[in-house]
């Protein structure tokens, strides 16, 4: 039997609506067919440390976490996290990045410098990269909260879910007043 | 109906649909969803307790007046607990009693990583372990079961990874079980004075025997026959990281870890040429089957520390590294998690941080404050510790300790086990400031209530903890009031405390910036006024995130305004996340943070 699950982790810093990208994420999946498992870590961690989450599917998963050098696409929200996990990345896998910087403290006290050149040490590794302003997009969409949903678009064109169930997903996922302008940014990272 | 649940939103379903009507717990990191989302069920009641062991206590009662009961904890609350648990053992449950541990294999959010099996087998209670939300929906039916069927507790154990980690569920419906009403409890069984309870240790064996019988034929302990020429023993979600890696071999999967089906593991290791454990943290199972005179190959590969994922197993099985192209060693700046920007911990932990004093500290979100900058806590044992230890350091340096000696310690860590500690500071006297850092909630763990918040987990309003009467009570004689916004009194009150003999109690009282709306957070934000500020870096001891130093760009000109030295950088500050708390205005000396104007 061939293992056949494909893996994207979502990966950012708290705060970054990281856990309820990969929840929706997880129900579009599952809604085409696919059996859907997901980690994410809560508590501690979620004071403005770091977060990931594994979202993995295919026809049977097993894991809910994804072992080194086996990931299919790795969703970054945040610029400098992408390094973080590279050695997740399998050969040929896709880097989305969010171009947004948050600084960790080291570099708010000024004893460590904000990494310059983070697409330019990604690409030494992986060719398949886009960098997009999720930021900028979520701001054009009419709300600036709707970077993580800018993110879902971007990530949507590599996944087997259709247009209609996408839109079926978003509807149930936010509350009525917030439907259009996710809608929007949904589409502005699809064509991003 | 398929939906994608959490596997301790999956325990509160399994649970309700098994007739479940009564839970108790105290919030902690794997854990807590388990009883907030129980506690959303019609029907049930649930309840924070202030502390792990009057949760179990409170189940145990449940359980004896019939009910199907459920005790909800992290694994270092079973320590809290275990009074009560060795001895509800011997007594069994009459109706249900569930006992939920969770786990946190590589430390995600606790103070240790202890391998809560060891008390299932310390305890002589039996232990079920899910490996995913499915199976964790339907094995705590099947743990209530076992209880009523064998009179006994019975431990239901996920890792961090089974709480916290989502899949498809197929809920069912709910049943009601038929109730089982008690007339008048049997003395002989609940009445643990050592004439009676040396017939229960009986009884307990008994049952133990009984057990291990029902382990060999019990549903979820299965065996899957595939390639003979490996076969690996594993339990709840290391099946899962081996069968990723290794989809061929055969799989002795249990549900149950103990007692464990020696029936089963001998059929299963005559069955294949060789013999894994794959199991996270102690050689619990490799043990037991040493003990058996098989050979098995455990924790001679396998890691003892930290949770396993499918590399883990596949490199320690396999003998070497997997295969990843991307980078190995690159220098990223860490992000640890901090207080978030306005929390009220931070003015306090300033204040502490600057004072030549020792700090014992506790667990919460407070204990961030152990970090750079600001450094304003030095030791961290156990919920509760801070005031013991604050009172044995003072106690043993005598006369070298006065004014020398701080505990501090949250609301809900106080309520949790402090107020007895704080007694002894009273009975004992000694030289201790203790402060309690109010946020009127159980912050780490995702804001619960608690006693001292007025509220009951079901929300409703209820009766009130008063901190200031219950510390008279206890015999503190002074108590203070302070407002840790305030960094300058803060300093004078702490000071003044210090060089008052005997115990005292500081308060420092202000609400978790979470708890706040948004319209009384933010009225006004604060931003670096270029002009004045001359980059001496006093704003960043607070180490507040909104908050950042950056160096000039080589040969730069600017000099510190009014002198001629040359200016190395400044601060800036993002107003997006500024709460506008004023710390940083307090502490700086050129008044250069500015308001940044009224925020929409
Ligand atoms: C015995 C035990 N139970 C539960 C926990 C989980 N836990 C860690 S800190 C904490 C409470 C924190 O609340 P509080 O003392 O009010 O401090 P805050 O986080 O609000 O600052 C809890 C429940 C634990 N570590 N140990």
């Amino acid at each position: 039997m061939k293992n056949t699950t494909k893996t994207i982790l979502l990966a950012g810093v708290g705060g970054q609506g990281i856990l309820r990208a990969s929840d929706i994420l997880s129900m579009a999946l599952m809604a085409s067919g696919f059996d859907v498992k997901k980690s994410e870590v809560h508590g501690m961690a979620q004071r403005g440390g770091c977060v990931t989450s594994h979202v993995r599917y295919g026809e049977k998963v097993y894991s809910p976490i994804a072992k080194k050098g086996s990931v299919d696409i790795l969703l970054s929200f945040e610029k400098l996290e992408t390094l973080r996990y590279l050695n997740y990345m399998k050969p040929g896998a896709r880097i989305i990045l969010n171009e947004e910087e948050l600084f960790p403290p080291s570099v708010n006290l000024g004893e460590a410098d904000y990494p310059k050149d983070v697409v330019e040490t990604t690409k030494k590794y992986f060719k398949n990269i886009l960098s997009i302003n999720a930021t900028a997009l979520a701001f054009q969409a009419g709300n600036i909260r709707t970077a993580n949903t800018v993110m879902i678009g971007v990530v949507s064109r590599y996944m087997d879910v259709t247009l209609k169930t996408w839109g079926e997903i978003l509807n149930d996922a936010f509350p009525k007043k917030l439907i259009a302008v996710n809608m929007t940014a949904f589409e502005l990272g699809r064509s991003a | 109906m398929k939906i994608i649940m959490s596997g301790n939103e999956a325990i509160a379903r399994g649970a309700y649909e098994c007739g479940a009507t009564f839970a108790s717990g105290y919030p902690g990191t794997p854990s807590t969803e388990i009883l907030e989302e129980f506690a959303k069920y019609e029907g049930v009641y649930a309840e924070w307790s202030p502390n792990e062991k009057v949760g179990l206590e409170v189940a145990i009662g449940a359980a004896m007046a019939g009910a199907r009961a459920m005790a909800v904890m992290k694994h270092v609350g079973v320590n809290v607990a275990a009074d009560p648990l060795f001895t509800a053992s011997y007594t069994g449950t009459n109706g249900a009693l569930v006992i939920i541990t969770a786990d946190d294999p590589s430390l995600h959010s606790s103070q240790n990583e202890q391998d809560n099996r060891n008390y299932a087998k310390f305890a002589k209670i039996p232990m079920l372990e899910p490996s995913d939300s499915e199976e964790a929906r339907i094995f705590i039916k099947k743990a209530f079961e076992i209880s009523e069927t064998f009179d006994t507790p019975v431990f239901l154990r996920t890792t961090t990874r089974v709480s916290h980690s989502k899949s498809i569920v197929e809920p069912e419906e709910p049943v009601k079980p038929e109730k089982r009403v008690v007339e008048r409890l049997d003395p002989s069984k609940y009445v643990m004075v050592p004439f009676n309870a040396r017939n229960r240790r009986i009884v307990v064996e008994e049952r133990t025997k009984k057990l291990q019988k029902y382990a060999e034929t019990f549903s979820e302990n299965r065996l899957e026959w595939n390639d003979r020429k490996a076969g690996i023993i594993t339990a709840g979600m290391t099946y899962n990281y081996a069968k990723d890696v290794f989809p061929a071999y055969s799989y002795l999967k249990l549900g149950m870890v103990h007692p464990l089906p020696e029936g089963l593991i001998r059929e299963f290791a005559r069955g294949v040429r060789k013999l894994y454990v794959v199991e996270e943290l102690d050689p619990f199972i490799e043990e037991h089957i040493r003990a058996m005179g098989i050979k098995v190959v455990g924790k001679s590969v396998f890691p003892y520390t930290n949770e396993f994922d499918p590399g883990v197993v596949e490199e320690s099985i396999k003998g070497r590294p997997v295969r990843s192209v991307g980078p190995q060693n690159l220098n990223i700046p860490p992000r640890p998690p901090n207080l978030c920007p306005g929390c009220p911990h931070r003015g306090l932990f300033y204040v502490l941080g600057k004072m030549k004093v020792f700090v014992t500290g506790d667990i919460g979100c407070y204990t961030l404050s152990f970090m750079k900058p600001l450094e304003g806590l030095h030791s961290c044992i156990c919920m509760g510790a801070s005031i013991g230890t604050a009172h044995g350091i003072s106690k043993a340096l005598r006369e070298k300790g006065k004014g020398k000696v701080v505990g501090v310690l949250g609301d809900s860590t106080f309520i949790h086990s402090g107020i007895t500690s704080l007694l002894n500071t009273a009975y004992n006297k000694s030289d201790v400031v203790i402060i309690i850092a109010d946020n009127s909630t159980t912050a780490m763990t995702g804001m619960q209530h608690h006693p001292g918040t007025g509220t009951t987990l079901q929300g409703n309003m209820t009766a009130t903890l008063d901190f200031e009467i219950l510390a008279k009570g206890l015999g503190i004689e002074s108590i203070r009031i302070i407002d840790p916004y305030d960094l300058k009194n803060t300093r004078s009150v702490m000071k003044e405390e210090l060089s008052r003999p005997g115990p005292s109690l500081v308060i420092s009282r202000a609400p978790c910036v979470l708890l706040l709306s948004k319209t009384t957070l933010r009225k006004k934000t604060f931003r670096i006024d270029e002009e004045k500020c001359t980059g001496c870096k006093a704003c960043l001891g607070l180490g507040c995130p909104p908050i950042s130093w950056h160096r000039f760009p080589e040969g730069s000109e600017r000099t510190v305004p009014g002198k001629t030295k040359k200016q190395e950088g400044m601060a800036t500050i993002d107003s997006a996340f500024c709460t506008g708390c004023t710390l940083c205005q307090q502490l700086c000396g050129f008044k250069a943070i500015v308001e940044s104007g009224e925020v929409s």
